[in-house]
């Protein structure tokens, strides 16, 4: 008998599960089209690789994913793509999103399939990788991928592998049936996701209501080490966090994941997709969803394929379009209402709810809190609901902070049970999105500051060098006009020239000619490195290793010709630079130094070639 | 075909404001029976007449905020602050201390505050205190003696007239002090067995009250078990009257007995009915404990101490005031966190 632990709060809400739960799962069949979304799980949407017009093959990949966390999609059938178009796709805001359509041709050709029923020999890595390439994401409703999950960090240890069987939310039978049915391949998935995590227990939980699935996972599990947790039926046991309290005492750290405490948590139809990935080598392209509600004759449970719009899983379950008022996509407690019947139903969408007007009425018109604190008895994180809606109302966005509001799961529990029918949730989701918005303009804010402290003090330095520059070079000239004078000052002390304008003249006459000499020892040097650089860049590019040994040889050896064709290149330069240092000395030009460096270096030359040829 | 959109959680299974309000005044029966069956007719005319005027008063201050009349009316919310008055005040206090009352708890401290849940204070209490401090001879004199429906006691008809007439004070001989006045006023000079052999003490405890507590504890368990409101502030209440009670007042010939705090006065009435106002309670568990242990303590206090001899208005009044802040320092632990925060947010938390 496993230990089991209570969390905090929690309701009863009616089970509302024997419509669909006395029928074995049925197939869906194949619809006139298929729409496959990109972007069917958190992460990146997938590339589509496919055009408009190809032919693909049942279990083709259709759009593949970069590096980034995300998995490709498959195409459930063979068939046609019509086009790659933005259609309407599940999600609160009745948004559109790029969908892949695909025509089925009704052959079902299946591509090329590897099994690998002998996983336990391949390396941990290339079986998580089969599990991304399979397209595998949780089947829960947030849609994880999986192969993401199932390979924590180093520092995490995971000591407990959590199956969730325990499908809290009204309604749903889609894990129950796939338990009662599937027991097999649950447990084979299981034990490929407990092969590659290692943990020290496995457990599942499932709530006491589903007694046939209790039965037949004890039936499957028997001889192995697998626990099989019968919890108490209460909304909503099925959340991860509270699962993970029941089961093991501890509580996810608020921010953090269950692998934070070494718990990794995955749905039943997970297990089973991660079973046939593995062992049948099939990606994920259908899955079992809940089709239930007052406005359908023939409730139950359907193995659907995924791009599936809702409307052809209504008509398979038998509905009556005027009993129909609501369409929910998921459970009661948390699902959301879909605009559109021909929404496609993706891989982590588990259960359509028909709903007739008198089965799910409107909610009475909304009153003032009487702060009862009904909704923190019901609340399963132990929050205080009044609170949260009393400063989410006023837009104390801080207070409700304060009071953790992002630790909020949104199960629904404290509207359920709000007296004054206020809808509790929306209130939470506004101030959440609303402090998502105020911490985005925030972060835009501070970087722009940034910016802008960056550019004002770029702009500063800049100021401060050109100033710098100016004074460098007023100092400057007022040395130069010193000079000028003085050197005038000497000429007329040598008596060469009488006058001051002599003077200047002689000057000029000097500048020019130091130009000149300048000018012609440039066009020399020019001359000398085009030579250069041609002989240098000959070799280069043929240099290949064949090659390499042949210039070693050569280089080895020169002869003297090209020994005395060097020296006497030398001694020319050698030449230049003594006059051009000449020049410089006497026109007292700042690049005196550099050039007294140059013709010492040159020197050296002239005699490292004259002793070159000595040897030689 | 036009598809209904709706946020999620899609079922309901709340139990409306109304129903809650509507068993709060169910509960109550058994105490105002058992209260007319001791003191007579007076309750049973004040509690028709206080809700009448309390929903013509709530009524007429909805229509002149411009609010919806009827879609806050149905709410009972009116009724039971009606009821509460009729219940709580003397029962020969004449019509217009009733009409003061009411009028200073629906328009004053439940409307002008901004209607219904957003009164910090208890609008009955408010109501209470207010012709207790004002009309300080209507409210003490016109207690009836426990005679209840016997031979010697007034009619209906003389009941209702001398409510109706207007005078400060109703016949004298009818009426008579309340067990905890009777015994705070003579406890300085007498032993507690020369105070109790005044009739209104009775066989047991105090002749009449005992029954009408015992009967409001019964109906206040019936909400319990209805979880309409939860033990904390019955228990909290009582607790802690009972706690100060062992720790001042175990000599009787000095202090009220303990068996005389709990099944005197509004004791039960207070603990059950008026505390647990939701409105102006604390909010969280612990939270409520504190308000409630608060009450019981400030109820002995006054009670010994104080001018008063009963003092569940004026208690529930002052923890009122109390509630923001207990309510800021005792949130619950969350899950996943390791305490809880208290206080209010400071920047550094972010």
């Amino acid at each position: 008998m496993t230990q089991l632990w209570n969390f905090g709060g929690g309701i009863h809400p009616p089970e509302n599960k024997s419509q669909s739960s006395n029928r074995p799962i049925r197939s869906a069949g194949l619809p006139a089209r298929l729409v496959l979304p990109l972007q069917q799980h958190i992460g990146e949407p997938a590339r589509c690789i496919v055009e408009p017009g190809q032919k693909v093959l049942k279990g083709e990949v259709i759009a593949q994913v970069g590096n980034g966390m995300g998995v490709p999609v498959h195409a459930p059938t063979s068939g046609i793509v019509q086009r790659i178009s933005l259609e309407p796709v599940p999600h609160p805001s009745g948004m559109s999103d790029t969908c892949v359509v695909l025509i089925p041709d009704g052959e079902e050709r299946w591509c090329e399939l590897v099994p690998q029923p002998e996983y336990r020999k391949l390396e941990r890595d290339k079986v998580l990788a089969l599990i991304r390439q399979a397209g595998i994401v949780g089947l829960g409703g947030a849609g994880f991928p999986t192969n993401i999950k199932l390979r924590p960090s180093v520092d995490r240890k995971v000591d407990t592998l959590i199956l969730n069987g325990a499908e809290c939310e009204p309604y749903i039978t889609a894990d129950d049936m796939t338990m009662r049915e599937k027991a097999d391949q649950v447990m084979a998935g299981l034990r490929i996701m407990a092969w590659l995590l290692r943990p020290s227990r496995v457990v599942i939980g499932i709530e006491k209501n589903k007694p046939e699935a209790i039965a037949a996972l004890r039936q499957a599990a028997e001889g192995s080490k697998t626990e099989i947790a019968v919890i108490p039926t209460i909304y909503p046991s099925g959340g991860e966090k509270q699962l993970i309290q029941i089961l093991t005492g501890q509580e996810v750290p608020s921010g953090g994941i269950p692998a934070d405490i070494g718990v990794i948590c995955q749905n039943i139809g997970t297990a089973v997709a991660v079973a046939d990935a593995i062992l049948q080598g099939r990606p994920l392209i259908s899955r079992v969803m809940t089709a239930t509600g007052e406005a359908l004759a023939e409730p139950g449970n359907f193995e659907v394929l995924i791009g599936t719009p809702a409307s052809h899983l209504l008509t398979c379950a038998g509905v009556s379009k005027q009993h129909m008022s609501r369409l929910v996509l998921g459970g009661p407690m948390m699902g959301y209402t879909l605009q559109n019947t021909d929404t496609p139903l993706i891989k982590t969408s588990n259960c359509v709810i028909a709903a007739s007007a008198s089965e799910l009425p409107a909610p009475a018109p909304e009153q003032p809190c009487i702060r009862c604190g009904l909704c923190a008895e019901a609340c399963p994180m132990e929050l205080l609901p009044q609170q949260l809606f009393w400063h989410a109302k006023a837009t104390e966005f801080e207070k409700a902070e304060h009071l953790n509001l992002f630790d909020c799961i949104e199960c629904g529990a404290c509207s359920y049970v709000c007296p004054s029918s206020i809808p509790l949730v929306q209130y939470y989701r506004f101030a959440k999105g609303e402090i998502r918005l105020q911490r985005a303009e925030q972060q835009k804010s501070d970087r722009a500051r940034v910016r802008f402290e960056a550019r004002q003090q770029r702009l500063d330095r800049e100021q401060q060098e050109k100033d710098q520059r100016r004074k460098d070079r007023a100092l400057a000239a007022a040395k130069a006009q010193e000079q000028k004078t003085s050197d005038a000052q000497t000429t007329v002390q040598d008596g060469t020239v009488t006058n001051e304008r002599s003077g200047k003249s002689a000057l000029v006459e000097q500048a020019l000619a130091r130009k000149k000499a300048k000018a012609a020892a440039a066009s020399a040097e020019r001359t000398e490195f085009a030579t250069q650089l041609s002989k240098e860049a000959a070799p280069s590019e043929t240099f290949t290793p064949e090659h390499a040994g042949k210039i070693a040889v050569a280089e080895t050896v020169p002869s003297v010709e090209e020994l005395e064709q060097q020296l006497t290149q030398v001694q020319i330069k050698l030449e230049k630079m003594q006059s051009m240092l000449e020049d410089a000395r006497s026109g007292q030009a700042p690049n005196v130094d550099k050039l007294e460096r140059a013709v010492d270096k040159n020197i050296e030359r002239v005699r490292r070639a004259q002793r070159a040829i000595d040897d030689a | 075909m036009a598809l209904v959109q709706q946020s999620s959680p899609h079922a309901h299974r709340a139990r409306p404001t109304s129903r809650i309000m509507l068993w709060v005044m169910i509960a109550t029966v058994p105490g105002l029976l058992a209260q007319t069956v001791f003191f007579g007719w007076g309750n049973l005319i004040n509690v028709v007449w206080c809700i009448a005027l309390a929903l013509a008063t709530e009524a007429a201050i909805l229509k002149w905020r411009s609010k919806p009349v009827g879609f806050f009316l149905k709410d009972n919310t009116a009724a039971v602050t009606g009821l509460l008055l009729g219940l709580s005040l003397p029962q020969f206090a004449p019509w217009w201390v009733s009409a003061v009352a009411v009028f200073s708890a629906i328009v004053v401290a439940k409307q002008l505050y901004g209607g219904l849940g957003s009164n910090p204070f208890n609008p009955a209490m408010v109501g209470y205190a207010l012709v207790l401090i004002s009309f300080p001879l209507a409210m003490t004199t016109n207690w009836a003696a426990p005679v209840g429906l016997g031979q010697d006691a007034p009619g209906f008809g003389e009941t209702l007239s001398a409510i109706a007439s207007g005078q400060q004070t109703a016949v004298d001989g009818w009426t008579m002090a309340t067990p905890l006045d009777e015994y705070k006023h003579k406890v300085g000079s007498h032993t507690a067995a020369e105070i109790t052999v005044h009739p209104t003490f009775g066989n047991f405890v105090a002749r009449g009250w005992e029954w009408v507590n015992a009967a409001f504890l019964a109906g206040g368990l019936v909400l319990l078990a209805l979880r309409i409101i939860s033990w904390h502030i019955p228990v909290g209440f009582l607790g802690g009257l009972v706690a100060m009670s062992l720790l001042f007042g175990t000599n009787a010939d000095q202090y009220a007995p303990l068996s005389l705090h709990l099944l005197a006065g509004g004791t039960m009435l207070g603990a059950f009915f008026i505390a647990t106002d939701p409105v102006s309670a604390a909010t969280s568990r612990q939270g409520k404990l504190i308000y409630a242990v608060g009450i019981g303590a400030l109820v002995y206090l006054i009670r010994s101490w104080g001018n008063y001899p009963d003092a569940v208005a004026f208690s529930v009044l002052l923890m009122n005031f109390a509630v923001p802040f207990i309510d800021y320092y005792t949130p619950p632990r969350t899950y996943g966190h390791h305490k809880a925060r208290r206080g209010l947010p400071t920047r550094k938390q972010g």
